[in-house]
């Protein structure tokens, strides 16, 4: 399973870094989305998941039965997605508010500020 | 006593409450802002000086003990780091009283800024990575939304090359937490500390993951293209608390990480910092020389100057962090001091094209004056806070052995009076050019001195009381490099 999953997240940052190349600024969003989304799993695959057990002690026992996956990961993984819905919600209004002032979706246009 | 850790997020936080409440009512917000810009700084005083009498203080939330729930911990560092902020904090939002507009106001400029200070101040105080990374959201949403607020098209496009690259930054920020924690299981920072004793190897792959991501934030070389392309855009009370605070606290993380938890491998990744540090003061300085738009010339200068803390960081002997810890401070004063009088400048005349502006000297003595004092503070000229800081470093960086990089701080210091000296000729000393069209508009009122005068009498204090200045800027570099004294302060006895 750990080797699916750093497939899975490399091929998502090798996804993301293609958009945020683009000259598209809504592509550039999608590569944003997709980066949010390949580190959420690369959070989730360092808590080493493992099928079956809960992190929880059985009465009279000093430790978890079974092997268990690290709940703690997975409460960042909640915090950064609540995060990154947020930043990313704001960030298409800014890209639709971006295509109604300068009437474009091209990164290249956007050059009034650096001349 | 400890429970004081918590205020400085905690006054923001309801200020910010309070304001959104009342977002129609200017009397109320201004009420909210001014006390929680004199409650705010009052608390950093008093945690200043608790951390400066008993060392290092923690306070556990939910009263669950480290390593296990999240931690504040103040000490030197971060203590003279929400001082600093504090007073910036209360300068900016007096000068954004008179400055700022009435849609901007109504739009909740002020519940944003109380939401970025306590941002800012959460990540001065936090002991604990992970809540590192939140409150690096909470500053950076409240920065977005500052920096498009009621923005034509430059404001949305800077706000876009701003969004991206941050974006980017927390990401990176957040891959590194997630391989040092599947790496040693835990994200508090003195447990992290204790973990990585010694260590290198996978540790400093993760190390390199944290420089881009706090680099991006603080704007170094190669990463700091996002910050002219979008810090002269928005009004300028916010560029002016842009400046003093947002890229600082990407300083302020680069620097805890790399004297706290990566000092494995120091000949390589904070070789790498010097280097860095290098090209970040040559390149801004080259950018704010090329420049002819007064806020571009400033925000250039921020990039530069970013250059010199990490040469302290980079350095890495008690000296240098010294200086490196004295050169945040002065920075942070200077430079938003530098950004609020060319919004005086701009109020003034109409404009902020150095070609344009002319006369402010002979309209307002006073105001030339104060940009005097901190625009020759920032090119390092003696007896202001500027030459102190650079002093230790230049010294500093020669005694370690790193006499070219102190050579490179020299010749950028040069170049920023050359740079400082333009704005002053331009914009201050020649005559208003009859062909620009643009009107004097006579003297500024109080409330946008007052801030700009205070600044300036900060500046001009450390620069006189230099001698204690060091002494503090040692005593917090001698307790960033004891690395055992932090473990033992967070973790108690038993580590």
């Amino acid at each position: 399973m750990a080797i699916l999953f750093c497939v899975v997240v490399g091929f998502l940052y090798a996804a993301a870094l293609y958009m945020l190349l683009s000259r598209s600024v809504v592509k550039l969003l999608m590569g944003l989305i997709l980066l949010s989304h390949a580190t959420n799993l690369l959070i989730f695959s360092a808590g080493r998941p493992v099928r079956g057990g809960v992190p929880l002690v059985p009465p009279g026992a000093a430790a978890p039965s079974q092997p268990f996956p690290d709940p703690l990961a997975q409460a960042m993984i909640l915090t950064a997605i609540v995060i990154s819905f947020g930043v990313l919600a704001f960030a298409l209004v800014l890209v639709y508010r971006c295509h109604a002032a300068t009437g474009s979706d091209d990164v290249d246009e956007l050059r009034n500020t650096e001349l | 006593m400890n429970v004081l850790l918590a205020l400085p997020i905690v006054v923001p936080m309801a200020a910010a409450a309070v304001s959104l409440a009342f977002r129609r009512s200017p009397k109320v917000q201004y009420a909210a802002g001014a006390v929680s810009s004199a409650a705010g700084l009052a608390v950093a005083v008093g945690i200043f000086f608790n951390v400066s009498r008993e060392g290092i203080l923690k306070l556990e939330i939910g009263n669950w003990p480290a390593p296990f729930g999240i931690v504040l911990v103040a000490d030197l560092f971060s203590a003279i780091m929400l001082l600093v902020s504090t007073v910036i904090a209360a300068a900016v939002f007096v000068y954004s009283t008179a400055s700022t507009d009435e849609e901007r106001r109504s739009l909740g400029f002020y519940p944003l800024l109380q939401v970025l200070l306590m941002g800012v101040y959460g990540a001065f105080m936090t002991g604990d990575l992970f809540n590192l990374y939140v409150w690096f959201e909470v500053m950076l949403m409240a920065s977005f939304v500052l920096l498009s607020l009621g923005g034509g098209r430059a404001q949305i496009e800077g706000a876009i090359k701003y969004l991206a690259l941050n974006l980017i930054s927390s990401a990176f920020f957040l891959a590194a937490t997630a391989v040092l924690y599947g790496i040693t299981g835990t994200v508090n920072f003195a447990e992290l500390a204790r973990q990585l004793d010694g260590q290198s190897g996978s540790v400093t792959v993760v190390a390199m993951l944290f420089l881009v991501a706090f680099s991006i934030k603080a704007a170094a070389f190669p990463f700091f293209f996002w910050l002219p392309a979008s810090y002269h855009t928005p009004p300028v009370a916010v560029s002016a608390v842009f400046a003093g605070l947002l890229t600082k606290v990407g300083v302020y993380a680069l620097v805890r990480v790399f004297t706290l938890l990566f000092v494995g491998d120091t000949a390589f990744t904070h070789g790498i910092i010097l280097w860095m540090a290098a090209f970040t003061m040559i390149v801004g300085v080259l950018g704010a020389v090329s420049q002819n738009d007064a806020r571009r010339v400033l925000s250039f200068h921020i990039v530069s100057q970013i250059g010199y803390m990490l040469m302290g960081l980079g350095i890495f002997t008690p000296a240098a962090l010294a200086g490196c810890v004295f050169y945040i401070f002065h920075h942070m004063l200077v430079k938003t001091n530098l950004f609020l009088v060319a919004g005086i400048a701009e109020k003034t005349l109409g404009t902020f094209e150095l070609k344009k502006m002319g006369g402010l000297y002979a309209s307002s003595p006073l105001l030339a004056g104060l940009f005097l004092v901190s625009a020759l503070s920032l090119a390092g000229l003696p007896p202001l806070s500027g030459f102190f800081a650079k002093l230790i470093l230049i010294k500093s960086g020669i005694e370690a052995g790193a006499g070219w990089v102190s050579a490179v701080a020299l010749i950028v210091g040069l170049l920023t009076l050359f740079s400082m000296t333009k704005i002053w000729n331009e914009a201050f000393w020649k005559p208003l050019p009859a062909s620009s069209g643009a009107t004097n508009g006579g003297r500024p009122a109080f409330a946008w001195i007052a801030p700009v005068a205070l600044l300036a009498a900060c500046t001009v204090a450390i620069g006189l009381a230099a001698g204690p200045a060091y002494d503090l800027s040692l005593r917090t570099a001698t307790q960033l490099m004891d690395r055992g004294a932090y473990v033992q302060a967070v973790l108690g006895d038993g580590s």
